[in-house]
């Protein structure tokens, strides 16, 4: 059975490293490496950042709340906001090196969290809020077949 | 509580910033800040000590990205050192080793720029 469990924030950088460490904390229980929880957290952190600055566009009084759902192979982490909405067509695929040669600074996060996680998924749901879904599996070579 | 702290201290021909605790889009803003004041200084040869960093977002590696292109066209470099496995595999994710020159210690760091300014 599927375990959940949610916190909720206000839109504020300050308490990035509460989430972090409420991640971790459950990452850790379910049985991840410590390699894998560093992971995961900072693709939290990225999502909530993006969350922070772009949808809510640094507006600190705006709540983002992320459930954790321990399922039998796989540990989801969705961020629900009701701000701007985030289009990931919008993002092209980024070419790291070209990238970086020009000094540019978006998009590292979305780029980030991708590489960090098994699945990102973008979503919009009933009541019009915004979910970015994050998924790492446990063993994902088995998972995977 | 303080989650992340900056020292700045000079060596001889260099500046050295040593990082300590958490560098994500809370605490980058004081980073900012002390490149902003080394690049007002004049100060364009910067070693970056990661010693005690034991975190770091795309936040933080944006800094770097925000300043390295001023201090080169001055003829600097931010040159980074002792950074811990877990942080360094964030800057290689990021294909950072490419951009910057990463040394074991400030020791190395030190000597680079001492080369470079005889050739320079």
């Amino acid at each position: 059975m599927a375990k959940s469990m949610t916190k909720t924030i206000p839109s504020k950088t300050g308490k990035l490293l509460e989430v972090r460490e409420f991640v971790a904390s459950e990452a850790r229980a379910f049985g991840f490496s410590d390699e894998d929880i560093s992971k995961i957290a900072l693709a939290v952190d990225e999502a909530c950042t993006n969350i922070i600055r772009h949808a809510y566009q640094n507006d600190p009084n705006r709540a983002i709340s992320i459930t954790i759902q321990k399922k039998r192979d796989r540990f989801e982490v969705s961020i629900v906001d009701d701000g701007k909405k985030f289009d990931p067509a919008v993002l092209k695929p980024l070419n790291l090196k070209e990238h970086l040669t020009q000094y540019r600074r978006g998009g590292l996060g979305v780029y980030l969290m991708k590489t960090l996680m098994d699945k990102v998924e973008y979503n919009t749901l009933g009541d019009k809020k915004n979910e970015v879904r994050l998924t790492k599996f446990l063993h994902p070579v088995r998972a995977r077949q | 509580m303080s989650d992340f702290k900056v020292n700045h201290r000079d060596g001889e021909g260099f500046s050295v910033l040593e990082l300590k605790g958490y560098l994500d889009a809370h605490t980058a803003p004081d980073l900012e800040t002390t490149f902003q004041k080394l690049l007002t200084d004049k100060k364009y040869n910067i070693i970056v000590n990661c010693k005690d960093l034991t975190y770091i977002s795309s936040a933080g590696l944006g800094v770097f990205m925000a300043y390295i292109e001023d201090v080169r066209k001055n003829r600097g470099d931010i040159k980074l050192t002792n950074m811990s496995p877990k942080v360094y595999n964030v800057f290689d994710l990021l294909g950072f080793p490419v951009l910057y020159e990463i040394y074991r210690d400030e020791h190395e760091a030190a000597n680079k720029f001492r080369q470079q300014s005889k050739k320079g």
